[in-house]
């Protein structure tokens, strides 16, 4: 792992950029100007940025419904984000995916899918691509412990192994499926245990230490470049807000989200590691505080006043090869 | 140009289209028929790569001989992962062509298919496309009930991103195959199982059959029959039939369902005032019942007569030999549907 300065500042600035973007989020939701369902990623970060600290350009991110944040973590232009949430034109999808369907090719930000799990099967096909071209590329497939769930995860699983792909089945345990809490869906409340069945290697990581995400991924991600095959890392961590907004989170124990802020949040762990290493300066990070403020600013009052697509639109690129 | 069969013809085309495209790939349940396998726990295997049986259709055999490992991947029995996994490649710039052995399989990996595959291009604004092959076969006739004989390529129109395509000779199949492995947008290939042993001649070179132009099997001017599939020469025996008796039909094989070319079929009632659709597939929410809607909407002013369809039943497909024929349609029940009509 690379704990260079550039790195770190770069993970605090990204991490800080998504918590901004969905703090704002939770708040410009309620005034009905944003269409569809909004599903944050706030609490979450240190996982989403943990794993793009270790991606090159020829890797694939697949990634979930829950999407602001992996696809900010991966390099998506923040406007085009905000853009496309409001389903404006010029959106990342022009306006057609809205929130869960961030998707940006330059980037390989594959398709947040909302049909959680497929990312699995589709991650696969990138690992298939990137191994034909022998370009040294890997896929990522960033799934959620309901996710997980899906038939298609396991048969994904055991595919990357029988093909020994390139892949790292990233599992994010927030500990709710919507309402429904892991420790009752997931036989034996053991995800990761799942992963021996299909002669893996896995990991269990503290999902609110950035560096633990990172590491134990770098671990997985240099297995898969070395021919090695696919691994499991379940990363442990908690939203901050419901499923989606609205949600009265009633499934939830009293004070679970305030404990949570207080003594897990991954913003405040990491600042709290980088100076007291002195590896940064608090100064630097109150300076990129006030940038990312700026930029949530502007991204979301670019986003607000752009227009919807024209509705020409409808009926453009329902087929790529027209007849 | 030589006689081939159907089978024959499709797996001339994968050959000839996998040497000219490195990036196509073959992805499916037997599709090198065991040969990536080393052997088992019990010992080496006993056939080399020549000897892999190509799938139970035996469409793809000896293709891993000259492509090697690769580029013919045999898949677990888990369709939602192989369809999601050549998605994904497709995706990522690879050409796959995956078998699904049986269209009624369309059940354990729908979601890969109407969700992902459908929707990658429009719903991610147009970043990525699909050059998707989904090989799969249709039909009913070899007596093997219900979860294997369905002729599902109605369910598959019904989603817009798709493209559905119904060879109804060797010689269709191979144009329209070619086309289809070309082509930028998920297909659904539709082979009927009991048109793999049809044999024609079929030129040796490499074709292409646009899609969304109708073949027009035959020309008369007293009804327009359409049909698809296998149900073209259902058709055609009929029209046959009803030429003896003075009455002339023109046979429409529109060869893809998605997209449809209306304005033959249009053009051609126009002309004869009669329409009769012959499919395979369910008699509800199906091809023949859109084509049917389609035609009311835009020529009713030229129709002589009503529309009529000729479909199975809205009934399962029994293993039961007697069953299964009084499912299928045949030329009688084509016969006797345009009778029907003509004194109108």
């Amino acid at each position: 792992m690379n704990n260079n300065q550039s790195q770190l500042l770069w993970a605090y600035r990204t991490m800080q950029t998504i918590r901004m973007f969905e703090e704002r989020m939770h708040e410009v939701f309620t005034t009905g100007e944003v269409p569809g369902f909004v599903h944050l990623y706030a609490g979450q970060e240190a996982c989403a940025v943990g794993v793009c600290a270790n991606l090159a350009d020829v890797d694939y991110f697949h990634i979930t419904h829950r999407a602001h944040g992996p696809a900010i973590a991966r390099g998506a232009d923040v406007t085009a984000v905000a853009l496309e949430i409001y389903c404006r034109a010029d959106g990342l999808c022009r306006g057609r995916g809205g929130s869960a369907h961030l998707h940006d090719a330059a980037k390989k930000i594959i398709g947040a899918n909302s049909g959680v799990g497929s990312g699995a099967a589709l991650a696969c096909g990138s690992a298939l691509a990137t191994r034909h071209r022998g370009d040294g590329g890997i896929a990522v497939a960033l799934v959620g412990e309901g996710g997980a769930n899906q038939g298609v995860v396991s048969e994904a699983l055991n595919l990357a192994s029988v093909w020994k792909l390139p892949v790292v089945f990233v599992f994010e345990n927030n500990g709710y499926a919507e309402a429904t809490s892991a420790d009752y869906a997931i036989a034996g409340g053991n995800l990761s245990a799942r992963a021996s069945g299909f002669a893996m290697p896995e990991a269990i990581v503290d999902g609110s230490d950035y560096f633990a995400v990172s590491a134990s991924f770098a671990k997985a991600a240099e297995r898969a470049r070395a021919g090695g095959g696919p691994s499991f890392l379940e990363v442990r961590n908690l939203r901050m807000f419901g499923h989606y907004e609205g949600d009265a989170q009633k499934y939830r124990p009293p004070g679970e989200v305030a404990d949570y802020r207080e003594n897990k949040d991954c913003l405040k762990l990491f600042r709290a590691k980088v100076t007291s290493e002195n590896w940064l300066d608090a100064a630097e990070l109150d300076t990129i505080d006030q940038d990312v403020a700026k930029l949530i600013d502007a991204a979301y009052e670019t986003a607000r006043n752009a227009p919807l697509p024209d509705p020409e639109e409808l009926m453009h690129s329902v087929f790529a090869t027209e007849c | 140009m030589r006689e081939k069969s159907y089978r024959n013809a499709i797996r001339e085309t994968l050959y000839q289209e996998m040497g000219r495209d490195p990036d196509i790939i073959l992805i499916g349940e037997d599709v090198a028929g065991g040969a990536q396998s080393e052997g088992t726990k019990n010992g080496p295997k006993k056939g080399g790569e020549e000897d892999a049986w190509g799938g139970p259709m035996g469409v793809t055999k000896g293709l891993i001989g000259e492509y090697g490992k690769q580029r013919v991947l045999d898949a677990p029995i888990s369709e939602a992962a192989f369809i999601g996994a050549a998605i994904g490649a497709a995706a990522a710039g690879l050409r796959p062509v995956t078998e699904l052995m049986f269209n009624d399989f369309l059940g354990v990996c729908c979601d890969q298919i109407v969700n992902q595959a459908a929707k990658y291009h429009y719903m991610f604004g147009g970043q990525d496309t699909i050059p998707l092959t989904i090989r799969t076969t249709m039909g009913a006739g070899l007596r093997i009930s219900a979860q294997h004989s369905q002729s599902l390529h109605s369910v598959f129109t019904h989603f817009a991103g798709l493209k559905v395509a119904l060879p109804s000779t060797p010689y269709e199949a191979k144009g329209l195959l070619t086309t289809a492995i070309r082509d930028n947008d998920p297909v659904i290939f539709c082979e009927h199982k009991m048109l793999y042993r049809m044999r024609e001649d079929v030129p040796d070179e490499s074709y292409s059959i646009p899609f969304g132009e109708a073949r027009f099997v035959m020309d008369g001017e007293d009804v327009t029959i359409v049909a698809f599939s296998r149900m073209v020469h259902v058709a055609t025996d009929a029209a046959k039939i009803l030429a003896k008796q003075g009455i002339k039909c023109t046979v429409i094989d529109p060869r893809t369902t998605s997209p449809l070319d209306t304005e033959s079929i249009f053009d051609s009632v126009d002309e004869t005032g009669r329409l009769v659709i012959v499919d395979e597939g369910g008699p509800r929410c199906g091809i023949a019942s859109d084509i049917s809607a389609m035609v009311a909407d835009e020529v009713f002013h030229a129709l002589k007569a009503p529309i009529k369809c000729v479909t199975p039943p809205y009934a399962l497909i029994p293993a039961a030999p007697n069953l299964e024929d009084l499912y299928v349609p045949d030329a009688a029940k084509v016969v006797a549907a345009v009778l029907g009509i003509m004194d109108a």
